[in-house]
């Protein structure tokens, strides 16, 4: 397979979130308000939030984050009634390699992730929201935060929103590097002022968020699904994708790709599809392997080419959908090197928490080094699955699992590779030196 | 310092006699009324300290605390966990290159390598006195979410998409001699502590600044292709009917 450019039918594009990204000053309020903006609001704010609640379950919208949950169904988690407030937190935290479509997404189009909060915090009567976004991510923080503003003035925010008698604050928080707190509970913590790590669940966000109050934490593409949903309807929106994974998503293609970028399709395209509207491979030399989500999901190969991009057929081809982060690396690439890169970040990124996650990660790195400089023998890449089966469902947080799932997948599909490194077959893909230099 | 503060596992900042201003004490007035509880103020806080002194020192940690009403340690244990709080000061510009295995596949690497090699430095470490103008700390970095504009590094956090390392050495040295090249994607390049400043929550200027465009080939792919090819999304109705409220159980 060489993915020429016209080699089979393109996906099926269907912008919806990305539909204003290409508009003059997209970011802006007046470029908004133009396309549609703020009407889902006007109209939310006419009927009881337990009828927005419904409607979001109706449509079956579910986490863009990676793990899928159903968000309607989250939002009604909350306790009804109580005396502590609510919150909305809003989980901008891009972090997982591969995932890059939040970022362009707050940049190109903050006011659907604004109006998006309105609406949410509304139908879970939230009269507080933070935007926790990655530090980094220093011009989509100007870009939301000047969105605020805007919203703010046009009385879209603060007090009795429109006539409603709604309240609402949003602030951005700038968060200041570290991808645990991409983890909804670290997240919670960071925000209160703490180490990012993550809390024991139960009592999960719903009863004991922020504050220990009861809090929704949503990604950002999930909330800007909101008032497509409010404007279009949960038929319409299930329209789009498939029955358990309904909607339009932002695939993010990356690698060795001849047009890599952000293409909104439907819920279940495949990655031959978007390759083929892509340009297929780079320079013609076939794909090797790729992440469905980011590369905390188990990495797949072009058997997988027409595997639907959705949560349950992703799942049940032994991977996960993830963050839809398609990472394609061609025949060049060399997998024992790419899981020692990989490994090296779960190692700087675990919180330390949990030992077999802290020390796990520590121990594989060394192991992975001595692999891919051609130091490695057959009995440390026995070492490497034991330890990684003893991470995987045995640590504190998902950071864990996924630390150990380049390691399982990869030997699954690749563990050819790693013998032939340690038997001296191939040679070592890293040189000492380099190894000092890159980590 | 004192004895006791070099125990294994008890960090150490630097002593720098810093007496925050007016100014900073106001910003960080500003920064803590923002939220229901002002705990929730600390990593802008942490933020807003490296934009004055640009690292955070035993003063900064000293000054969070107070502000707070928190330990010094309950400040130091925040302020050692996060990658982006550096305890030797930084740059002019800090300079972080993007090495995870995608970045790394399509020439971060060498990038990184080149850069390193060119400077004379490794990972958080500083070309030049810190602060003064040209001074450079380098960096790898792990993941910046714009995989799809591989290898990129950042500039003070601002985008440099589609690097090379001649293109990334091209950079360096017009940020050595004082340039201020246009990164890809991002506000107009003024200086770390500068930035830090904005992420600290005080926006500055927020109106120019917002104003930098972003509109890069890679992120307009699909919304560009889908007008070319007259594709797009099933069209909405006109209006809806709201479900009604569920039955109560």
């Amino acid at each position: 397979m060489t993915f020429a450019a016209d080699a089979g039918p393109g996906a099926s594009l269907t912008p919806v979130l990305t539909r204003r990204w290409a508009s003059p000053r997209s970011w802006s309020i007046e470029t908004y308000r133009q396309l549609d903006g703020y009407q889902a609001l006007r109209s939310a704010l006419t009927v009881d939030p337990d009828r927005l609640i419904e409607l979001v379950k109706n449509s079956g919208l579910r986490g863009r984050g990676g793990a899928g949950f159903p968000t309607g169904l989250k939002w009604s988690f909350l306790p009804k009634g109580g005396s502590k407030p609510h919150y909305l937190v809003i989980n901008a935290d891009e972090g997982e390699p591969g995932t890059c479509k939040d970022i362009p997404l707050m940049m190109a189009d903050p006011h659907s992730l604004i109006e998006g909060c309105i609406i949410t915090s509304y139908a879970i009567r939230a009269p507080f929201c933070a935007i926790y976004i990655r530090g980094e991510a220093v011009h989509a923080i100007r870009r939301v935060a000047a969105a605020v503003r805007e919203a703010k003035a046009a009385g879209f925010l603060g007090r009795d929103i429109l006539g409603s008698g709604y309240d609402l604050e949003i602030v951005v928080h700038g968060g200041a590097g570290a991808y645990i707190c991409g983890e909804e509970t670290a997240l919670l913590d960071s925000l209160e002022g703490r180490r990012g790590q993550p809390r024991l669940k139960p009592p999960f966000p719903a009863v004991e968020g922020l504050y220990a109050s009861p809090t929704v934490v949503n990604n950002v593409e999930t909330i800007a699904s909101v008032p497509i949903i409010v404007m279009g309807g949960s038929d319409w929106y299930r329209s789009l994708g498939t029955e358990k994974s309904p909607g339009p998503k932002i695939y993010s293609l990356s690698g060795h790709v001849t047009r890599p970028g952000q293409y909104e399709a439907p819920m279940g395209t495949t990655l031959r599809q978007l390759l083929a509207s892509a340009g297929g491979m780079r320079d013609g030399i076939p794909l090797k392997f790729f992440t469905p989500g980011g590369s905390s999901t188990p990495i797949f190969t072009p058997e997988h080419l027409d595997v639907p991009l959705s949560f349950d057929d992703v799942a049940a081809a032994g991977s996960m959908l993830g963050t839809t982060a398609l990472m394609c690396f061609n025949e060049t690439v060399s997998v024992p090197w790419a899981v020692w890169k990989w490994l090296e970040f779960y190692k700087h990124e675990s919180c330390g928490k949990c030992t077999p996650c802290r020390e796990g990660t520590g121990w594989l790195v060394q192991i992975l080094r001595r692999v891919v400089t051609g130091h490695g023998t057959l009995e440390d890449l026995d070492t490497m699955v034991d330890a990684a089966g003893n991470i995987a469902g045995r640590s504190f947080c998902a950071l864990g699992d996924a630390a150990a799932t380049p390691i399982l997948s990869s030997f699954k599909y690749f563990r050819s590779e790693f013998e032939d490194l340690v038997t001296g077959r191939t040679p070592p893909v890293v040189d000492h030196r380099q190894l000092a230099g890159a980590h | 310092m004192s004895e006791t503060n070099r125990r294994i596992g008890v960090p150490v900042f630097l002593d720098t006699g810093v007496v925050f201003d007016e100014l900073t004490h106001g910003r960080a007035a500003e920064i803590i009324a923002r939220y229901p509880m002002s705990r929730s103020a600390l990593l802008p806080l942490l933020h807003l300290v490296q934009s004055v002194e640009g690292c955070v020192s035993q003063q900064g940690i000293e000054f969070c605390a107070g502000q707070l009403g928190l330990t010094e340690a309950e400040v130091s244990a925040v302020a050692t966990f996060y990658t982006m709080y550096k305890r030797t000061p930084c740059g002019e510009h800090l300079v972080s290159v993007c090495t995870n295995a995608l970045c790394a596949a399509l020439g971060g690497d060498a990038i990184y390598a080149t850069l390193s090699r060119r400077l004379g430095v490794g990972h958080e470490q500083t070309a030049g006195e810190p602060g003064t103008p040209g001074s450079i700390t380098l960096e790898h970095a792990e993941c910046l979410a714009a995989c799809d504009h591989a290898p990129v590094l950042t500039v003070n956090y601002e985008y440099f998409d589609n690097q090379t390392p001649d293109s990334a050495l091209d950079l360096l040295t017009g940020l050595q001699s004082g340039e201020r090249p246009h990164p890809t994607r991002g506000a107009a390049l003024t200086d770390f502590r500068s930035v830090e400043l904005e992420i600290a929550g005080i926006l500055v200027d927020l109106e120019g600044r917002v104003e930098a465009p972003t509109a890069s080939e890679p992120t307009l792919r699909g919304s560009v292709l889908a007008e070319q090819t007259g594709q797009r999304a099933p069209v909405m109705p006109e209006s809806i009917e709201f479900p009604p409220l569920p039955e109560k159980k």
